[in-house]
């Protein structure tokens, strides 16, 4: 794996447990520059609202990259030994006493989102990734000074799913419908929510009508998106730089495909589209997907792209079109993707990998991250294996 | 006092061709080619058919769009050019079939005059958003069949004696309106109030925080809008020169970009911000003033790209999006509003002599929030 950024690293040693937490093992990087290998993390004890779950799966996500290999200059410099994962998926086997939503035994799953201040107006909206104060990431995170609803020492880092056993508060706790095989959950807790929270807030989860969607970057995500949308009924464009998804995103459902650096490709679906959202996190020009918009439309931005992008004024004025951004999704929404997904049997193109291929997966989505499978990490078989 | 011409080897030129017998001919201020100042043109205008209504030309606002027009910016002008699109006058004649205005009516037309009257976007009285292209009201080619006279000709605008227009595109005043400071309203006024309205600012009661970008003609417009809307106004600028003017307009807050505390007290606060720059500029800061799911809406006529992060947008679900003028109904309500409310542009009236030098204020960004309404009665 190539790392980046040695400068802004941040390293954390991992201190003696505190009285209210137990070791628990865990795969992560130790150093910057480091391999994977099993370490020894702490987790606290269950707290009133607390919800402890034993791990059987956890996705791996391109996210996890960019935080184990420091790619993330703009945000901040990540924290060493790093333990990532933001797909856990498993089952309960302890609650706190206020716990309400959900029971022993209860299979579960937890997204992005480890905590939220729980008291701003969009909070209580049900949109915590935008929490006025900032969202809890799952892991490479600290525990905050101005709200926090995780126990154990205030100091050390997050950490993330690549682990025996998770605890967190049950308001981020999402349940997985019975029936639903486990290894295909922890994706629709990432992939799934990133393509469903746009799908819905910009109106087409609750519609009648049909609409014309595009989606750009026919990988992990877009592919996610092209399922959605055609299951919601609506008509699906797929967008790529080539010809070559082609085959793969009318299996998924996609009725239209467009080569987007093809001119004559494009103006097929001039002014067609209602909505596009761009999964791309490579730099790209924007205007062919600004020409296949209808007036009114709206390009959803998703890609953590570092570069600025560039739009022109007339594009936009002449037609009243939006560019807008979007970031995975709320608990409710999450709970919602993952409910229909098992409804309408929508699962992830995925593959079962243990620890000891974490190095291998890494590089290959670093050097190319345009596959559609996502791949999860099966945790039992990775604690088995090295005992 | 030249005009400050740009792209000297890219426009287009030709003479205008003899008046037909569809059409009359009619006094007119352009600029008759590149390169060259104001001067007085003879256009020729179609006859009144049926549906057309035909005002004489009292007043017409000068807009900083017809600054980038007549100067060549966006290298797609035909000369002669006759600028003004926000026309003020008294009808003097009308087609058979018109029912919406009679003469002696006052009436203004702002930057389109025709559309295809077929599409969804028309249906819905949003002809400026026209799915075949709206037809401006002066620079255009003729497409849609409801202009009459030479359908090979570009359109002429307000800097003329007397206007010819479908009625459709009529704006009605009432018989009080002041004339000259009802002008701008129909570009100046609708290209902040159409964005309130789509952005939920008008109905709906919710009071917004909603930031104003550019403190000129256009800018001080929108904030005696918002701020008679009942929102919380903040009059945004690159430097501390306009923040009197701001406050005398109405705003409750003003931002100095240049000044990082300024910026930081507002930060991640507004609603809605409506940018009405139209040099090239970063739009960085306005981004950072958003809060969660808030929408920067672009006016200005920026020719060159404009570079935002994607970051800006996804950490909160921001939009930056863009706007032009209103439909007509859109159009009549705000000028209903406007005049209802006593909500008039400050304006200050120049005549024909005072062209060049108006041109070149305004090129310059350096406009005292002042909207310059051209004096037709007394240029021509």
């Amino acid at each position: 794996m190539k790392f980046s950024h040695p400068q802004i690293a941040v390293h954390k040693p991992i201190p003696a447990p505190q009285e209210d937490e137990y070791p628990v093992r865990a795969w992560g990087v130790e150093e910057h520059g480091g391999t994977f290998k099993e370490l020894t993390i702490y987790r606290h004890e269950v707290g009133d609202h607390d919800v402890k779950f034993d791990m059987e799966y956890c996705g791996i996500c391109h996210s996890d990259v960019h935080n184990v290999c420091n790619e993330m200059s703009e945000v901040r410099g990540s924290m060493y030994p790093i333990v990532p994962g933001h797909e856990l998926v498993g089952r309960v086997v302890e609650v706190g006493d206020k716990v309400t939503r959900v029971k022993v035994g209860d299979n579960i799953g937890v997204g992005c989102i480890r905590d939220s201040c729980l008291d701003c107006e969009v909070c209580d909206n049900g949109d915590e990734c935008y929490c006025l104060k900032g969202f809890t990431h799952t892991y490479n995170t600290l525990k905050r000074k101005d709200y926090c609803h995780i126990g154990g020492n205030p100091e050390v880092q997050n950490w993330g799913g690549y682990s025996e056993f998770d605890v967190v508060h049950e308001r981020f706790v999402i349940k997985i419908p019975n029936g639903m095989p486990l290894e295909v959950a922890g994706p629709i807790l990432c992939a799934g929510i990133t393509m469903w929270s746009p799908l819905n807030h910009w109106g087409a989860t609750n519609t009648d009508k049909k609409l014309s969607i595009g989606i750009v970057g026919i990988g992990g995500l877009g592919t996610m998106g092209i399922k959605l949308a055609a299951a919601l009924g609506h008509r699906v464009v797929a967008i790529s730089s080539s010809d070559k998804k082609r085959d793969l995103a009318k299996s998924r459902g996609a009725e239209g495909y467009v080569v987007s650096k093809d001119p004559d490709s494009v103006a097929t679906e001039r002014g067609k589209l209602d909505l596009i959202l761009n999964t791309v996190s490579a730099h790209h020009s924007l205007a062919p997907y600004i020409a296949m918009l209808k007036n009114d439309g709206t390009l959803v931005q998703m890609g953590c792209i570092a570069a600025p992008m560039q739009y022109t004024q007339m594009m936009l004025c002449l037609r009243r079109i939006s560019i807008a951004g979007s970031l995975i999704g709320g608990i409710q929404a999450t709970q919602e993707v993952m409910d229909f997904c098992h409804k309408k049997e929508i699962y992830p193109d995925i593959e079962v990998v243990g620890a000891g291929d974490l190095e291998r997966v890494y590089t290959e989505l670093q050097d190319n991250n345009s596959g559609a499978i996502r791949y999860v990490l099966d945790i039992k078989m990775s604690l088995a294996a090295n005992k | 006092m030249s005009l400050p011409f740009k792209n000297p080897e890219v426009f287009i030129s030709a003479p205008i061709p003899p008046c037909q017998d569809d059409e009359y001919e009619e006094l007119a201020l352009g600029v008759a080619n590149m390169g060259e100042n104001f001067s007085k043109i003879t256009i020729n205008r179609p006859k009144v058919g049926d549906y057309d209504v035909k005002f004489q030309v009292k007043y017409c606002g000068i807009c900083h769009t017809d600054i980038h027009l007549v100067c060549n910016e966006a290298a797609r002008t035909m000369y002669p050019i006759v600028p003004g699109h926000e026309l003020v006058g008294v009808v003097t004649g009308i087609g058979d079939k018109v029912t919406k205005v009679g003469v002696g009516s006052q009436v203004a037309l702002g930057y389109y005059m025709d559309s295809c009257m077929e599409c969804d976007m028309c249906d819905s009285s949003e002809e400026n958003y026209c799915m075949k292209g709206d037809t401006h009201t002066f620079n255009a080619k003729k497409v849609h069949g409801h202009i009459g006279g030479n359908q090979e000709t570009q359109t002429f605008g307000g800097f003329s004696k007397s206007m010819v227009v479908h009625e459709r595109f009529i704006i009605k005043l009432p018989d009080n309106a002041p004339l000259a400071e009802s002008a701008p309203l129909v570009c100046a006024g609708i290209t902040m109030w159409d964005p309130l309205r789509y952005w939920g600012a008008i109905k709906g009661g919710k009071k917004m925080k909603v930031g104003i970008v550019g403190i000129g003609g256009v800018g001080t417009m929108g904030i005696k809008l918002a701020a008679a809307l009942g929102h919380e106004v903040v009059a945004i600028s690159r430097s501390a020169k306009k923040k009197d003017i701001a406050k005398e307009k109405g705003a409750h807050h003003y931002i100095d970009t240049s000044s990082t505390d300024s910026v930081k007290e507002h930060n991640n606060s507004m609603d809605l911000i409506m940018n009405t720059v139209s040099a090239s500029h970063s739009i960085q800061t306005y981004l950072g003033l958003l809060r969660t799911n808030g929408t920067l809406v672009q006016l200005g006529a920026v020719v060159s790209p404009i570079d935002f992060k994607n970051i800006y947008l996804i950490m909160q679900r921001k939009s930056i999006a863009g706007s032009y003028v209103g439909g007509i109904k859109s159009t009549q309500e705000c000028v209903d509003f406007c005049i209802a409310k006593n909500v008039y542009p400050d304006i200050e009236v120049v005549d024909a002599s005072r062209l060049d030098e108006v041109y070149n204020t305004l090129a310059s960004n350096s406009s005292s929030g002042v909207r310059y309404v051209l004096d037709i009665e007394a240029s021509l």
